[in-house]
């Protein structure tokens, strides 16, 4: 299965969930740079992935049920816009079937940077409430809403400025950081102290007094009250309440205006919003925010392991600056940087449990494959898409691998490999002459870490183990599967 | 959901899960855990836990002053006596086993536990209480460097992490500690044959600095502890443990102490502690977290005790940070410094160690206060209480592993 340049499948594992046939296609004579534009440039290819979803040649959707009114979970239609189950899955379909994958990556890039965890969701606008506010698809909400994945898939890589201004008014992340309890003489905290140090400067780049501040700031930024006789009770939207907002001036450590003032101006309670709306391009134009950014981003796209190249950061938080705040452009100078191409970079970064388990699909195949045991599967691995354990989002990296975590993902390369197992007989049942040769085309499929001499052996010792090879369709269907079930279990699989 | 993915995997496991043999064992895997040694329990609660509702001084007029709403009165706390101050203590209403736990002289309380400039940062909190070293937090935890002390290489089962993934207290630079959240998923599914293959695959190098090395390790040490960890199923308690996150991953701990599994540190989660608004320190969600760990803690501790396994078990309560002493208008408290620890066990010396603040007025000269008064500032350095643990519980020398001299004699909460 030649074809694409090393450097290209790199980008691919990097930029995207890996290589597939889908990507082999799509990539197939472009040049590293051709293939950068391709990925960062997403808009030019239609986004058609949903529609894909009932397709018998894709991954499987799996309805994962409705709650009925007495709350027991019934047989009911597949409805990602409202469902758990469902909703993890059509994301775990777009990775796999997307063709745009840059997209589909930095979506779960945002998910991770804006952390949001589920069960405080749930708590405030009980179910189904709760995924419309992560998963609705605006285009086929009732009442247009939109969850806070949607907005950080339609804005995957837009001015990080117009960015944060929708976060800070998603009704998920309102709820999430107790914003809807924020109001003038009791201010909240919690959201200010987090968009400060985990989404824009940094631990070290504000004051105490600062927290204090900014809390006042996001006074009456709030949640609608429950409509009745909206689609659903449950859901409530962004709303501003100036009887909420704390009209004093706010002073704060950084300049908050081009010319250096660092005090919001008191205002009143009508026009109050605007305290939020200048505090949020402040941050973001913050001299610390595009490095802080950049490090964020070198650390998920190139290498965590590791401390930054001073000199990428720098360059990245200069393209931040000079594109006023493009995350689109800031993606293109990382990947086009010698850094992320160098051969060092390759097989450097430990997959989370999303790259791995759609890099396998991918690779291995996925026609039979239910949606719904890898989203079961990924949550063993530590990974439940809508839950991330906290607002600083996953512990990635070598934190990934625990005993138990890589049982499951093992376990998991078992039950893809025994969905797919007739289907790779199939595929090499003409490449069966001598063991060697077996191994060595089953694991074209594949893309890995080299292995050393004593793994490939024994490996080729596993094919042979019960028997002299005749390289018959029995022989074949007792190894194949096996075979690549244990190369996705190898450390050396694990990186992407 | 649960459903459909137990019924997947017996379905898979019933395919072809035969007994196949093992590769060589490991040097650790026989005879390397030394008997009746001892156990330490790590409960984090995670968000930064209120010790001021935990553990109420409800006699301090400022305390009812700055919590309008959500302080505790004499008649509401359980009482637990006097710091050696003088300062009056109260457990929350919620705490009912925990008092009787402090009546049995099992539980030692150490109010205003912290370090010199405190984090306010979940992160950064929650790196230093694991590392030990505020100035160095991104690095190994303070008992991974312990674990590393002992021996190489050591069982990885020595160590027993209730979590996914690893928590940076054990995260060590030679040692791997086993994670298991369930013994019923802890499984290698096979429908073919080539388990063996799959450790031989992982161990054809020795484990190095690289990562696929490291990775690989891990591989073939989860498969290798599989057998060990079968041991704790099925295993009957002898009380009823609350059917919560925490009360599974305690339950969990006590049997694989009570299975002889060899396990020697464990390291348990409970989450939701960030308790920003609506915090309900009665009737509402704080109550409900104190209800958590109380039926929690009091079934692991019965249980222990019933099988006469308390004396050799030392649970440490903890967490990142304590909460601002102000209640926020939401009714709710945000993030502040010093904070609260429990230490329960059938040879902790019951009763209050270290002091209380003598009062939480927010005047500029109270000693007992930081950060313009807002916040409460620590009395133990929780240094000096990891110090304790290592000389008087784990018996290894404290100041090579926390890189200080930490140790604090006054601080008696445990009995050599």
């Amino acid at each position: 299965m030649a074809g694409l340049s090393d450097e290209v499948e790199h980008l691919l594992r990097r930029a995207g969930f890996g290589v597939g046939p889908q990507e082999r296609l799509d990539f197939r004579g472009l040049s590293y740079e051709q293939a950068v534009d391709r990925l960062v440039d997403y808009e030019a290819i239609p986004d058609d992935v949903d529609s894909r979803m009932q397709d018998p040649a894709c991954l499987k959707i799996v309805p994962g049920g409705t709650f009925n009114e007495a709350g027991v979970l019934v047989d009911g239609p597949f409805d990602p816009n409202r469902n758990l189950v469902d909703a993890m899955e059509r994301w775990v379909f777009r990775m796999v079937h997307s063709r745009r994958p840059l997209q589909e990556k930095m979506t779960l890039f945002w998910h991770n940077h804006f952390a949001t965890g589920r069960s405080k969701i749930i708590e405030t606008f009980s179910f189904p409430g709760a995924l419309r506010a992560f998963a609705a698809k605006q285009s086929e909400d009732p009442d247009g809403a939109r969850g806070q994945i949607e907005m950080f898939r339609d804005m995957a890589l837009t001015d990080f400025s117009a960015l944060l201004l929708e976060v800070a008014r998603d009704p998920a992340m309102v709820a999430w950081l107790d914003g809807n309890t924020n109001i003038v003489g009791k201010p909240q905290e919690n959201f200010i102290r987090e968009l400060m140090e985990l989404f824009t400067i940094g631990p070290e780049s504000f004051q105490e007094s600062d927290v204090y501040a900014g809390a006042r700031v996001f006074t009456g930024w709030n949640l609608m009250p429950i409509i009745p006789g909206s689609f659903d009770v449950h859901y409530r939207g962004f709303k501003y309440y100036p009887e909420y907002h704390d009209t004093g001036f706010k002073t704060f450590s950084f300049p908050i205006y081009p010319d250096g003032t660092a005090t919001i101006p008191a205002r009143e309670p009508v026009s109050g919003e605007q305290d939020g709306v200048e505090l949020l391009r402040a941050l973001a134009d913050h001299p610390a925010t595009g490095a802080f950014l950049a490090r964020k981003i070198y650390a998920c796209f190139v290498d965590e392991g590791s401390p930054p190249d001073p000199a990428l950061i720098a360059y990245l938080a200069s393209v931040y600056r000079s594109t006023n705040r493009s995350m689109r452009e800031v993606m293109r100078a990382l990947f086009r940087s010698q850094v992320f191409r160098s051969p060092r970079t390759h097989w450097t970064r430990y997959s989370w449990p999303a790259e791995y388990v759609v890099r396998a699909i991918k690779e291995v195949g996925w026609v039979g494959m239910g949606a719904n045991e890898v989203v079961f599967s990924m949550a063993g691995m530590g990974q439940s898409l809508f839950d991330p354990p906290s607002v600083g989002g996953w512990r990635t990296g070598r934190a990934w691998f625990s005993t138990t975590t890589t049982l499951a993902r093992m376990n998991f390369a078992m039950a893809l490999c025994w969905s797919q197992s007739e289907a790779l007989a199939q595929a090499l049942v003409d490449h069966a002459g001598t063991p060697e040769g077996f191994v060595t085309h089953a694991l074209e499929r594949l893309t890995f870490k080299p292995l050393d001499a004593a793994q490939r052996a024994l490996l080729v010792a596993y094919v042979e183990a019960d028997g002299p090879w005749s390289g018959s369709g029995d022989q074949i269907r007792a190894k194949a599967a096996g075979l690549i079930r244990l190369t996705l279990g190898l450390g050396e699989y694990q990186m992407i | 959901m649960l459903q459909n993915r137990r019924t997947f995997l017996t379905g898979i496991a019933a395919l072809g899960a035969s007994a196949v043999p093992l590769g060589p064992a490991p040097a650790w895997a026989a005879g390397s855990n030394l008997p009746g040694a001892r156990r330490l329990v790590m409960v984090f609660l995670a968000g930064g836990n209120d010790g001021l509702s935990m553990v109420a001084p409800y006699q301090d007029p400022a305390y009812a002053q700055r919590r309008p709403t959500i302080a505790l009165s004499g008649s509401q706390v359980l009482q637990v006596g006097t710091d050696s101050q003088g300062t009056a203590l109260g457990l929350h209403p919620a705490l009912q086993g925990l008092k009787r736990i402090f009546d049995q002289g099992h539980l030692a309380i150490l109010p205003r536990v912290g370090y010199p400039s405190a984090s306010r940062s979940h992160f950064v909190g929650t790196d230093i209480i694991s590392t030990a070293l505020p100035q160095s937090p991104s690095t190994v935890g303070w008992l991974g460097r312990y674990l590393d002390s002992i021996r190489s290489p050591l069982d990885p089962l020595y160590g027993w992490n209730t979590e996914f993934q690893q928590p940076r207290s054990f995260l060590a630079e030679e040692t791997f500690v086993a994670s298991i959240t369930n013994p019923s998923a802890y499984t290698y599914l096979n429908p073919w044959s080539g388990r063996d293959v799959a450790v031989r695959l992982a161990r054809t190098r020795p484990v190095g600095e690289s990562s696929t090395d490291l990775l690989n390790s891990i591989a073939a040490t989860a498969i290798e502890t599989i057998p060990r960890v079968e041991q704790v199923l099925p295993y009957q308690p002898t009380v009823t443990y609350p059917q919560t996150k925490l009360g599974r991953s305690l339950q969990l701990v006590s049997s694989a102490i009570a299975r002889g599994v060899g396990s020697k540190v464990f390291w348990v989660q409970a989450e939701g502690y960030d308790t920003h608004s609506r915090q309900g320190t009665v009737g509402g969600t704080f109550e409900r977290l104190m209800g958590t760990v109380d039926a929690g803690l009091a079934a692991l501790h019965g249980d222990l005790l019933n099988q006469r396994l308390l004396d050799d078990t030392l649970v440490l309560v903890l967490s990142e940070f304590g909460r601002r002493i102000d209640e926020n208008g939401s009714a709710g408290t945000d993030h502040g410094a010093a904070g609260v620890m429990l230490a329960i066990g059938g040879r902790v010396r019951g009763g209050i160690h270290g002091t209380a603040s003598r009062s939480l007025a927010n005047r500029p000269d109270n000693p007992d206060l930081e950060n313009e008064g807002r916040d409460l500032t620590f009395s133990t350095d929780f240094r000096s209480v990891y110090a304790s643990v290592l000389r008087n519980w784990l018996d290894v020398a404290p100041d090579p592993i926390l890189r200080g001299a930490f140790l604090d004699a006054r601080l008696a909460f445990l009995s050599r």
